[in-house]
């Protein structure tokens, strides 16, 4: 018998309930769930994320851009549990394929979505926890309470002692991130950072008052990030413009491109004002199982196949 | 040469002169950001502990080491002494530089010693390796679980996690590059 992987039974089977959780939570609220092709011609072009190649397709890194065009079709409630793979991420927090969540509400914007993230991580917990308050690596962190929210610029500030402005400028924003500001994050409370940079926008509108920064978030718990979500960018121009930026980047570094999504770029100008967010499903049920690894909450890694 | 996508724990490079091992790794990438490759190297000279994180594009230079197969002979007063299979020539290691294969090093396994001007600083052993039970306590009848473990200690004085179902005086098999059980040896 593989002893190792029968050890996991506990973990699988919180797994199983958090999923199950999930759904209910989205059903009771009106979403429809979605299951769109894995198998995809155009992934969007991003500056960091590789796509795992298949014959002359590619293995979505996310489900984003289907959501998007059912969306714009007026599918105005909607929400995914799919597997997505990204090319060579491997390491304690990263599988090359792994489970996301993602979900997606027209007439919405990243603070409707601040709200319900919560409220979806308080009813997951009920299955798991007698109050709400769950441990993760020593450190007792409350969902009872909503999330603490914090821009991203006092976080640079108040974390790493330097600005938002001058890590860009030294190209140190990722690494002070990830060094100094990730570990304070969500170790109370879940924790929002939000309002990034324009530069790390993707595919998210800018802020009306302020077009230096994005209306983006990303959600932590105990130090470790969860979900990422947008207020969408509805306009086709900018968001072509972006791509290119994005394909322009990848070049200049000896990254390979890939074809642009023109069917997505077509029916965006159809899209209303919304908003949508992808969550990591394997962080969460480690979060929810206070596992060190990612390697814990799975039945296989790439490694055991 | 190695490029990021080659650091992994165990691996030897060149830096600044000096032969260093990985001893820790993990990938980041904060939101959408860039790839970051984050180690804990050994300086396989001065033993000095270094903490680096690199980013997609960074190459390594493989350490310059001299690798020799040999056996284990014997443990001596916190000593390790391994002999050459060629020519017979022994070879002394302090505990620090043999790290972690101390768990494993039974009388005669064969193992890779890695030279520096004509200095042994490191030792690998094979990725799987069988060891005897030297302690355990038995197994309580009823107790069916399947994912139930219990401690053992290993002819080696090294101790980890194994089934229920293994007795003393069997023989395993240890994955080395994480210390975990793999499986029991039949037969």
């Amino acid at each position: 018998m593989n002893w190792n992987l029968a050890q996991k039974a506990h973990k699988l089977a919180a797994r199983a309930v958090i999923l199950q959780k999930i759904r209910e939570f989205f059903i009771n609220r009106g979403y429809l769930e979605v299951d769109t092709p894995v198998l995809i011609p155009a992934p969007a072009p991003e500056s960091h994320i590789n796509p795992v190649e298949a014959g002359n397709l590619y293995l979505q890194t996310s489900p984003e851009l289907c959501m998007k065009r059912l969306l714009a079709a007026d599918f105005p409630m909607i929400f995914q549990i799919c597997h997505c793979w990204r090319s060579n991420e491997r390491g304690s927090r990263h599988l090359p394929e792994f489970t996301m969540l993602e979900w997606y509400r027209s007439d919405s914007d990243y603070f409707d979505l601040m709200t319900e993230v919560a409220e979806l991580l308080r009813f997951v917990a009920d299955s798991l926890t007698t109050d709400g308050v769950c441990c993760y690596n020593g450190k007792k962190i409350d969902l009872n309470g909503g999330c603490e929210i914090i821009t991203v610029s006092d976080a640079f500030e108040k974390y790493a002692g330097t600005t938002m402005k001058k890590s860009l400028e030294n190209n140190e924003f990722d690494l002070l991130m990830s060094d100094l500001i990730e570990p304070q994050l969500g170790n109370k409370r879940p924790t929002i950072i939000f309002d990034y940079p324009a530069e790390k926008a993707a595919l998210s509108k800018l802020k009306d008052d302020d077009s230096r920064v994005a209306e983006r978030f990303e959600l932590y718990l105990a130090g470790i990030e969860i979900a990422n979500a947008f207020s969408e960018l509805n306009d086709p121009h900018s968001q072509r413009e972006r791509f290119l930026n994005e394909i322009e980047y990848r070049k200049k570094h000896g990254a390979k491109v890939y074809p642009i999504p023109e069917p997505f770029l077509a029916e965006l100008a159809d899209m209303p004002s919304a908003a949508g967010i992808a969550l990591g499903v394997d962080r969460l049920v480690m979060f929810f199982t206070d596992s060190k690894t990612i390697d814990e909450v799975v039945a296989f890694t790439p490694e055991d196949l | 040469m190695y490029t990021v996508a080659d650091l992994k724990k165990g691996l030897k490079i060149t830096l600044d002169g000096d032969p260093y091992i990985v001893i820790a790794f993990d990938f980041a990438k904060p939101g959408k950001g860039q790839a970051l490759y984050r180690t804990k190297m050994r300086n396989m000279i001065t033993g000095s502990i270094l903490d680096r994180t690199y980013r997609s594009g960074e190459t390594f230079e493989p350490a310059s080491l001299e690798d020799r197969k040999m056996q284990f002979l014997y443990r001596e007063e916190g000593h390790f002494v391994f002999m050459d299979n060629l020519n017979y020539e022994q070879y002394r290691m302090g505990e620090d530089a043999v790290g972690d294969a101390k768990n494993y090093l039974i009388d005669n396994l064969p193992v890779d010693l890695l030279l520096f001007s004509d200095k042994a600083i490191a030792v690998d052993v094979p990725n799987f390796v069988n060891l005897r039970v030297a302690q355990t306590d038995p197994w309580a009848k009823g107790d069916t679980s399947g994912s139930d473990s219990k401690p053992a200690t290993v002819e080696t004085g090294y101790v980890l996690r194994v089934p229920p179902f293994i007795e003393e005086g069997e023989l395993i098999v240890i994955d080395t590059r994480n210390g975990e059980y793999s499986t029991r040896v039949k037969g």
